[in-house]
């Protein structure tokens, strides 16, 4: 679960981590006064904010709230704007890095530290692979603070700087740590006459531990990480994820419902969606799938893959034949009860294919309108 | 021969008392897996399958070797522990959804003991007429010659059900599991296979996410001399999105099907664009 960087922010300086003062407003009339110059943000859940102009300065009141207004029109990769974070712009004297990442060939939580912040840490690394430390965390051991003593150091903090830093590393390892995160980072962690300042804020929580985290996991049931159709799917607990094609596909497994969607392409069609019923579908689970896809606007046509392990082909057929899509669909039925199944479908007008390739390119053909 | 499970496995199933467990226990055993005992706290005395069920592993009077769970996510990294600190060797973890600084602490464990853990969130594994432990539909395994390593379930089966009825029977099928952090990788199995006889080619199914396939493809250049063919799944998965597996995401540019087929082809890996393709090229490799 992506949060926003006002959350983490506001859970950063739970745990001790200075961040800038700020006001969260959804309308600039909100805004009535504030120590300027500002920093306006926009709050969304997509990387690359700062590129698509979703950042803005302000001097006063009032260019603070045309900006705002200029900010809560956009859309940034497909989200609409609906928060604007205002921050007390600082004075920053350098930029540094520090953040929690799970490194997933080691099986360890990773700390990675950088002289260079503000910037993708990925890239520093690359370039100047001497100004970023990664240490791999003992789960046993956990992180004792010499050690992130060692590292601040290598990357060239000495003095009180250094201890500040050291510092907030490890209340940054408790937020990892208590809320389950796949990714805690400050970028930059900046460097002010004031002392040290989290500038920017990134906490991903990880999905499957959502059940230590009920007030996180009633937010990220209506995340805007998700489209609406998402939200419904996940309701009807399917896995759902919306595309950009033409061709609704629903499978039994993630990975043959993506070896669906790569054969589509390789003919030439393109997948609306990514649909996977589970192993085990009922009529019922086939009977929402389809009600799911076909709900996305410009859907052509779908395509069925099942290949029957715990999952039964009749159910499936069952499914299909309840729903009776108005969309042309193509099936592609095997394994468990396949000819019950494919009777099923047959008796009621549908046709069945052995192979993906075949079914695929029906889909692809009835799309087109063949 | 085969890897890590053969006719001596003597298993045990925990959370053996609730649906899925029952459910495969009684599938597992028709398969001809030796299933000893079952362990479910709380449930202790009880039978499942005429299989006697235990409050703890403690418990289990027989002599017993492997380990497979299906207790709920809240529950699993306990009951991982228990096994691993038993000595259960292979530890078989069924269930999904266990939050991944659970999986760390996990893997930690058994990396210190020396155990193999096959998942989470895997299918399992199957030594095709020898034993079983795993939730796969046991008719589209046939025994034979292939090693088959995957992260995927259905398109697992997908796949094995073509390689039996081209008459590739499998030395054995191993499920890595769809999550983010999980026990076995693929190099862990290839390094398996390659010491196994029986075993005389790989096939590789992969996923996006994570770079396992990229770490595999450069072990097998440098030390696997059996041929090898991979299928990669998500070519056209977007980033940013879980494609159904918590472990399939593309995500700040790693992790795309085509940084996985380009390390594999470096490899000398014949990587199939289609599913069904993959009997062909193994077949050509052979």
């Amino acid at each position: 679960m992506k949060l926003h960087e006002y959350k983490a922010k506001e859970i950063f300086s739970n745990y001790g981590i200075p961040v800038p003062s700020g006001i969260l407003v959804k309308d600039p009339n909100e805004l009535k006064e504030f120590k300027f110059p500002a920093v306006l943000k926009s709050q969304v859940l997509v990387g690359g904010r700062g590129k698509a102009g979703g950042i803005k300065f302000a001097d006063n009141l009032d260019e603070a709230k045309e900006k705002i207004d200029e900010l809560l029109k956009m859309e940034i990769k497909g989200l609409p704007v609906k928060l604007v974070l205002v921050e007390a712009k600082a004075e920053i004297l350098k930029e540094l890095y520090v953040g929690f990442v799970v490194d997933r060939t080691a099986k360890r939580n990773v700390l990675i530290m950088s002289s260079e912040g503000g910037v993708n840490i990925e890239e520093v690394a690359q370039r100047s692979p001497d100004k970023v430390v990664k240490f791999q965390i003992d789960p046993s051991e956990g992180l004792p603070t010499h050690k992130i003593t060692n590292l601040a150091k290598k990357i060239g903090l000495k003095g009180k700087e250094m201890v500040s830093v050291v510092g907030v590393v490890n209340r940054l390892n408790k937020v990892f740590s208590d809320y389950d995160a796949e990714l805690a980072e400050i970028n930059p962690l900046a460097v002010t006459p004031e002392g040290l300042l989290g500038v920017d804020a990134k906490l991903l929580v990880d999905d499957n531990s959502l059940y230590r985290h009920k007030d996180l996991a009633k937010e990220f049931a209506k995340s805007e990480e998700f489209t609406d159709i998402e939200k419904r799917a996940k309701d009807a607990g399917l896995s759902y994820v919306e595309l950009e094609g033409d061709i609704g596909v629903i499978g039994c497994g993630a990975g043959l419902v993506m070896a669906s969607l790569d054969t589509l392409k390789l003919y030439g069609g393109a997948a609306a969606n990514f649909l996977d019923v589970g192993g085990g579908a009922t009529k019922e689970n086939m009977r929402s799938a389809l009600e799911l896809v076909v709900q996305k606007e410009g859907v052509k046509s779908i395509f069925i893959n099942i290949f029957g392990g715990i999952t039964r082909c009749d159910e499936i057929a069952k499914g299909i034949v309840d729903f009776a899509p108005k969309t042309p669909i193509s099936v592609r039925m095997m394994g468990t009860n396949e000819e019950e199944g494919k009777q099923i479908l047959r008796d009621n007008g549908y046709s069945v294919s052995e192979t993906i390739e075949e079914s695929a390119k029906e889909a692809i053909e009835l799309a087109r309108g063949g | 021969m085969a890897i890590i499970i053969d006719e001596n496995t003597k298993a045990i199933v925990q959370g053996i008392t609730g649906g899925q467990g029952r459910f495969h226990t009684k599938a597992m055993k028709d398969y001809g897996t030796n299933i000893v005992a079952g362990v479910t706290p709380g449930k202790g005395g009880n039978s499942v399958e005429d299989i006697p069920v235990y409050d703890s592993i403690s418990e289990v009077p027989n002599d017993i070797n492997a380990s497979i769970i299906f207790v709920p996510a809240p529950f699993a990294k306990d009951a991982a522990l228990e096994a691993i600190d038993f000595g259960l060797n292979p530890v078989v973890i069924i269930t999904e959804r266990i939050p991944i600084h659970d999986s760390i602490q996990i893997m930690k464990k058994a990396e210190s003991k020396g155990i193999d853990v096959i998942g989470p969130n895997t299918p399992g594994i199957i030594s095709p007429e020898k034993s079983k432990m795993g939730v796969m539909p046991s008719h589209v395994f046939s025994q034979g010659s292939v090693g088959l390593i995957s992260r995927s379930g259905t398109l697992t089966y997908e796949i094995a059900n073509n390689l039996s009825r081209a008459g590739l029977g499998q030395s054995t099928t191993v499920g890595l599991g769809g999550d983010p952090v999980v026990g076995l990788s693929f190099v862990d199995v290839l390094k398996k296979f390659d010491k196994d006889d029986q075993t005389k080619a790989v096939v590789l199914v992969g996923e996006i996410g994570g770079n396992a396939e990229e770490t595999a493809a450069k072990f097998i250049k440098d030390s696997f001399s059996k041929p090898v063919v991979a299928y990669i799944a998500g070519r056209t998965a977007p980033p940013g999105k879980r494609m159904g597996h918590a472990g399939a995401i593309v995500s700040g540019g790693m992790g795309t099907a085509d940084s996985k087929i380009a390390a594999l082809g470096e490899g000398g890996v014949d990587v199939a664009e289609l599913p069904s393709d993959v009997v062909r090229l193994l077949k050509e490799k052979m």
